[in-house]
This record gives structure tokens, sequence and C-alpha cells, in this order.
């Protein structure tokens, strides 16, 4: 009995313990003087791998997404003889919801099971030590350009996620099922508003970005240096990352619309 | 040049998210708000609003020319005050202007229609400020519902 009462409390120590390691790694890594002409390069290269090599996988599935919403959305309005709908519908359900959370999630799994294993091993491998032994400081060095890499990348590709998106279901609504190509759009744009709809779902994957990145970095920095610790720590980054971003999504939305 | 390719990639990247932002800034949503230049403010006293939200247009003849701003209750007797904000493209409305609860299609949203008035030497034209005394509330159903048969009782 005082066994399993020990088992929760070692359990609940080493959660508090792991928060407050994650929250003094994000600080020691972004709070310091700026030194913008070595970090520059750094944050390139990191945009390159984080951002700009995501971007397929981006293209391809908010493509297709919005042609199902348009596909799904037409056999439903269509009963009603409210096709004309279709197009805020999509375009409310893209720049709301699956713009940023279906980014974060697809974010999770390409680029930040990516740098989980990636600083996993450089751990393993004592990259980081060396790297404190060379008096260069491995938060500064290798999380800090990553961190920012992901923040800038994933507000971007949301971005583009939704465009894509919109455009799909206007290619299935429009020139497959035969949606009046006028009133697609500009019942669209009575009903989509820049400030309520755009602006939040950028505020939106800027949350989400955050969140993701910081949790891959840390789940990366504080995994067991074995190759059983880093493929754990890979599935975790996953599993913790998506999860949270359902999560505060509810949370956001209940702010923003509800 | 590693490090050259590296910058063009993601110089295309931002160039593609801001092409993105613009596509959906420009095509998708209404950036055309009337309410965004130069307005002026009438304001409307009504026994119903009916389902009149702020952000509500107003409009002449179907095309908009404003928003409901802010919707209050004034006076003793607790009456809804709205506040229209209007662009000044259309300042000239007299004050014998009419406003009434309109709404569009059969479920649509509701919207306020404006009736501009007549004008000649002995009316003056409604400034920023001013209030419309000729309104007409909105339907509900309820009510039309309970004079239906109130009239259907004395027969």
């Amino acid at each position: 009995m005082l066994d399993r009462v020990a088992a929760l409390g070692r359990t609940t120590l080493d959660t508090i313990a792991g928060a407050g390691a994650a929250f003094f790694m994000l600080l020691r890594a972004l709070v310091g003087k700026p030194n913008l002409r070595k970090s520059w390069p750094l944050l390139m290269q990191q945009m390159y791998s984080v951002g700009v090599l995501s971007l397929v996988i981006i293209v391809v599935s908010g493509l297709f997404i919005g042609m199902v919403l348009g596909l799904q959305g037409y056999t439903i309005l269509v009963d009603f003889g409210a096709e004309q709908s279709l197009g805020p519908m999509v375009a409310l359900s893209l720049l709301r919801e699956l713009g940023p959370v279906v980014t974060a999630l697809l974010f999770a799994g390409r680029a930040g099971s990516a740098l989980t294993a990636e600083i996993g091993l450089m751990k393993a491998t004592e990259q980081l030590s060396s790297l404190e032994m060379m008096g260069v400081d491995p938060l500064r060095r290798v999380i800090s350009p990553r961190f920012w890499a992901g923040f800038y990348s994933m507000p971007i590709l949301a971005m583009v996620f939704s465009a894509v998106g919109i455009y799909g279901g206007y290619l299935v609504g429009v020139r497959w099922l035969g949606v009046d190509d006028g009133a697609f759009w500009s019942v669209m744009q009575s009903n989509v508003e820049w400030g309520q709809d755009i602006v939040n779902g950028i505020i939106k994957s800027l949350v989400f970005a955050f969140v993701v990145t910081w949790i891959a970095l840390h789940k990366g920095y504080s995994c067991t240096p074995t190759s059983v610790g880093i493929s754990r720590a890979t599935t975790s980054t996953v599993v913790t990352a998506s999860l949270a971003v359902l999560g505060l999504d509810f949370v956001l939305t209940a702010l923003m619309f509800g | 040049m590693e490090s050259r390719n590296t910058q063009l990639a993601v110089g295309f990247f931002v160039i593609i998210g801001v092409l993105a932002l613009l596509f959906l800034g420009l095509q998708a949503a209404n950036t055309s708000v009337v309410t965004n230049g130069e307005t002026y403010k009438l304001y409307a006293k009504f026994d119903n609003i009916g389902g009149l939200k702020e952000r509500s247009p107003v409009k002449v003849g179907g095309v908009v020319v404003g928003r409901v701003s802010k919707i209050s209750l004034s006076g003793d007797y607790y009456e809804p005050l709205v506040e229209m904000t209007i662009s000044t493209e259309y300042s000239e409305f007299s004050d014998t202007t009419s406003v009434s609860i309109l709404t569009s299609g059969l479920l649509g949203e509701q919207y306020i229609g404006l009736n501009p008035g007549f004008i000649d030497e002995t009316v003056e034209m409604l400034k920023d400020g001013d209030q419309i005394y000729d309104t007409k509330s909105a339907l509900v159903l309820e009510d039309l519902i309970g004079q239906f048969l109130f009239s259907q009782g004395n027969d």
C-alpha cells in the first residue's frame, strides 16, 4: 500500500521536475544577448530542414483535405439547396481548425520527431558535452535555432495548408461538381473575416508551434542517451505533442469563438 | 555554396507563406469592410431588435453602407439603442430617413435596412451622432402568431 503511495509521489515529483527542467531549458536557450551574425546561418539551416522540407507533405495533405471537405460538404449541403455555402464551409473549417491543427500534427510527426532523434543522438554520442568542453553553450548553439525555426515555420506552413486546402475545395466544388464560381468566392468573402478567422488561425498556429517545438526539443535534450532511450523519446514526442495540440485547440477555440 | 542554396530555399519558403496569406486575405476574406475608412455614427431606438448583433450590416437597397457598432439599452424604459457606424461616402441622409430590421432570406441573418427619406428645404440632413426616430422593429415570430390568434378570436 505504502509502495503505491510512494510510486504516486515519485511520478508526481518526476513530472514536476520534468516540467521545470523543460522550462529552464527554454529560458536559458532563448533569454540572453542575441548574436545575429552567428545565429542567422544556423537559423537558416534549421528553417530549411524544419520548414522547407515539410512543405511537400503540407501541400499534398492540404490539397486532399480541402478536396474531401468540398466533396463531403457538397453532398450534405445539396440536400438543402445550400451548395453555395460550400465556400464558407470549406474556408472556415480550414482557417479556424484544420489548418492550424492538422499542420501541427503533421509537423509533430515530420519535424518534431526528427528534432528529438537528432538531439537525442547528439546527446548519446556526447556531442553536446563536447560543445560544452569547447566553451560553446549547446542550448544557445543547438536548441535555440531549432526552436525559432519551428516557431517561424509553422504559421507559414499553416497558411500554405489553408490556402491550398481552399483551392482543393474549389477544384472539387466548382470545377467538378458545378457549384457556381462567383457564388463560391463571394459567399466565402462575406463570411470569412480577417480578424476573427485568419488572425485567430495564425495565433493558434503560433501557440501550437511553440508547444510542439518545445516538447520535441525537451524530449530530445532530456532523453536517456541509449538507443532505447532515443526511440522512446521520439515516440513520446509525437504522442505528447499531438495530445497537447488537440487539448490546447479546444481551449483556444473556446476562448476565441466560444 | 551549400549555405546560399539553403538561404534561397528558405527565402522561397517565406515568399510562399506570404503569398498564401495574401491569397487568404484578398480572395477568401472580406477586406473591403466599409467601416475601415472615414465613418460617422447614427443612432436608432427600436422596441425589439430580434436577432440583430454587433457587426451586422447596415444596407441601403441591399448595398452595405456600414455596420452596427454597438447595441445597448437606454432611457427610463430600457429601450434597445443601436449605434450604426456608416461610411462618410454615404453622408447625405435626410432626417426623414427610416430604419427597419430585416432578415436576409427565410432563415438568414438579420440586418438593418436604411430607407433614405425625401429631401427639400424644410428637411435637415443627419449629422454624426444624430438619432433616427422613424424605426420599425424586428418581426418576432411569437408576436406574429399571437396577433394572428388574437385577430381570429375577434371574428
